[in-house]
């Protein structure tokens, strides 16, 4: 069983400790993940309610910060309406489907560790060695990969089975979208396993470890993957999570409330944890996968506490970035969505693939570096040359009326 | 373990399978395939072949289906469709008798193998190195042994794709179809549609 992959924790033999400190880790996991939920519903609000001069939820606990655990308790005793025309079991199923890849998804994700002074990130639990994550199957970050790519079925079924307009076009709508960009995503990664040389998120946070270039700059694949395929995760991971920019899925002026429009009571409830869960579990993978994760020096005391300390700081820099973009950027037209996922971030990243590709291949076999990628850079930008020209002589023959 | 978790992903396997060819809604024959394909997944990821189970669940839940379902709702195939009428004649009893014919030529085989279908010996298509991930192997093969294959097959999709784009993007009629009389503006009268017949 080498499912849970590279833990030392499962290396040995599995007693009942083990499997004690495994539900420990689930329960861990999942009480972080609710709590993290709650605190970026309130922090949204509240930063949103900061950028626009008003105060936000201010009243349920200091500075408000219960607001979301009040709105919860509401949900619960709030009557739930079923529509007459709604397929009743799909319409049940669709916010269970939203909300369990959205659980799923964090098990991958390293969340503390002692990576300081060259420690192989295990920490020390109840006298054995163990990972701070849920799980490190060597599938790793694929296994991401494979809970995004299903979490559109929730927002899929919820709007075919409410058996009403706007909820109907709202999910055409998302699932075109995500599907348009997974294929970024999917390369960006694609761009950061080749640089590390491994799938497990472990083995990706341990290759950005360590004192790093100079001793100063970090060993982050930000800087190690070239900087393109961050920036084209980050923008893809935001119309994934349809979030603004990219929320044409529920676009208040033109779809009332797109998917969960007919959605009452704790189901809505459920849609809405969901959409901020993956807002939290996207930073952190982000994290993971271009900022060394909880990699980074102890400053003081215990290296473990550092981990957890150096994750949650990039994990709230994230998450502040994603509401600094929502309440600054107006929301994108639907042509442009779609162009830019198609027309500039695949082929964008599917470019810088191949060049760091070719990188890699030119160090494996000492060629002259510099002249390798000079020729990989002429080749692609002869390629994207090329893309301009079809795309510009297809517009010319649409407008002339030759084709349609 | 191997066993229970083989027991009760067959069974998901099978009830999903009926349930695609017995729901008369097309979404819900959809979602019981999803069920099948997990099952599949899981089954993989019992045999130890963790890419397989991911590819599995990437490829065919994420995409395959997702189009399917994508192209329901574009079709708005909602409405149950006529199931009585047969396209073919009399395909309701031949598909009946080739599935018993099916399932007896199954059942033969393991009665008439006895303990010889069951020989012990390893399969041929298990690991080549037990103590390499699968990943690296797949990794390792594919791209060295079966490189051609998989150059070929790349090319095959290139072909499909660029085929479906140029099928999609035909080069209209040279001359256009006019437009109906109602629909121009003859500049002597006011631009509204003429009511039809019966209309209100």
């Amino acid at each position: 069983m080498n499912m849970l992959g590279g833990d030392p924790l499962l290396s040995g033999q599995v007693d009942l400790a083990v499997v004690l400190i495994v539900l420990l880790k689930v329960v861990g996991v999942f009480a972080f993940l609710l709590v993290a939920t709650m605190l970026m519903i309130w922090f949204e609000r509240k930063v949103v309610g900061d950028f626009q001069n008003r105060v936000g939820p201010n009243t349920a606990g200091p500075f408000g910060i219960l607001q979301t655990l009040a709105d919860g308790i509401k949900f619960f005793f709030k009557e739930d309406l079923i529509p007459d025309r709604a397929e009743r079991r799909v319409f049940i199923l669709a916010p269970l489907l939203t909300v369990v890849p959205a659980f799923l998804l964090f098990t991958i994700v390293p969340f503390g560790g002692d990576f300081s002074n060259g420690h192989d990130g295990s920490v020390e639990l109840f006298g054995h060695t163990t990972y701070l994550q849920l799980a490190d199957p060597s599938i790793g970050i694929l296994f991401a990969l494979a809970m995004s790519s299903i979490a559109v079925y929730g927002v899929m079924l919820a709007g075919w089975s409410s058996g009403s307009k706007y909820p109907l076009i709202g999910s055409v709508r998302a699932s075109a979208q995500m599907v348009s960009y997974e294929a970024a995503l999917g390369l960006s990664v694609c761009a950061v396993v080749l640089t590390t040389g491994t799938l497990s998120t472990h083995g990706i946070v341990m290759a950005q470890a360590g004192s790093g270039w100079g001793g100063f700059i970090p060993h982050w694949n930000l800087i190690a993957a070239g900087f393109v395929p961050f920036v084209v995760f980050l923008l893809a991971s935001q119309a994934e999570l349809n979030r603004p920019p990219f929320d044409l899925v529920e676009a208040e002026q033109e779809l009332v409330g797109s998917y969960h429009t007919e959605y009452s009571s704790i189901r809505f409830a459920l849609f809405f944890v969901a959409e901020f869960m993956n807002s939290v579990t996207m930073a952190a993978i982000i994290v993971t996968l271009f900022l060394g994760g909880p990699a980074g020096p102890a400053l003081l005391g215990p290296g473990w506490l550092w981990g957890i300390i150096w994750f949650l700081l990039k994990m709230t820099a994230f998450l502040f970035l994603f509401v600094w973009v929502r309440s600054t950027l107006p929301r994108v037209r639907y042509d442009q969505l779609m162009d830019l996922g198609w027309k500039v971030l695949i082929p964008l990243s599917l470019g810088w693939l191949l060049l760091l590709a070719t990188f890699w291949v030119a160090r494996d076999q000492h060629w002259n570096g510099f002249v390798t990628v000079a020729i990989g850079a002429v080749v692609g930008l002869t390629g994207y040359g090329l893309l301009k020209a079809a795309i510009a002589t297809s517009k010319a023959r649409r407008l002339e009326g030759v084709v349609d | 373990m191997e066993t229970a978790v083989f027991i009760v992903c067959a069974l998901i396997v099978l009830a999903g399978g009926l349930g695609v060819v017995s729901s008369r809604n097309p979404v819900h024959a959809a979602l019981s395939l999803i069920a099948t394909l997990f099952g599949i997944a899981v089954l993989f990821l019992n045999l130890g072949a963790e890419l397989l189970a991911v590819v599995q669940v990437i490829v065919y839940t994420g995409a395959i289906v997702v189009l399917i379902l994508f192209v329901m709702m574009l079709l708005g195939v909602d409405s149950e469709e006529d199931l009585e009428t047969e396209p073919l004649v009399g395909q309701r009893l031949l598909a009946g008798l080739v599935g018993l014919l099916f399932l007896g030529a199954i059942l033969a085989i393991i009665i008439i193998g006895k303990e010889s279908i069951v020989t012990g010996s390893h399969s041929v298509t298990s690991a080549i190195s037990p103590t390499v991930s699968n990943i690296t192997q797949i990794g390792t093969e594919l791209f060295t042994t079966y490189v051609f294959p998989l150059e070929v097959t790349a090319g095959l999709l290139t072909i499909a794709v660029v085929g479906a784009v140029v099928l999609s993007r035909r080069p209209r009629d040279l001359e256009p179809i006019p437009e109906p009389e109602s629909m121009t503006d003859m500049g002597d009268e006011p631009l509204t549609a003429i009511p039809e017949e019966g209309a209100h």
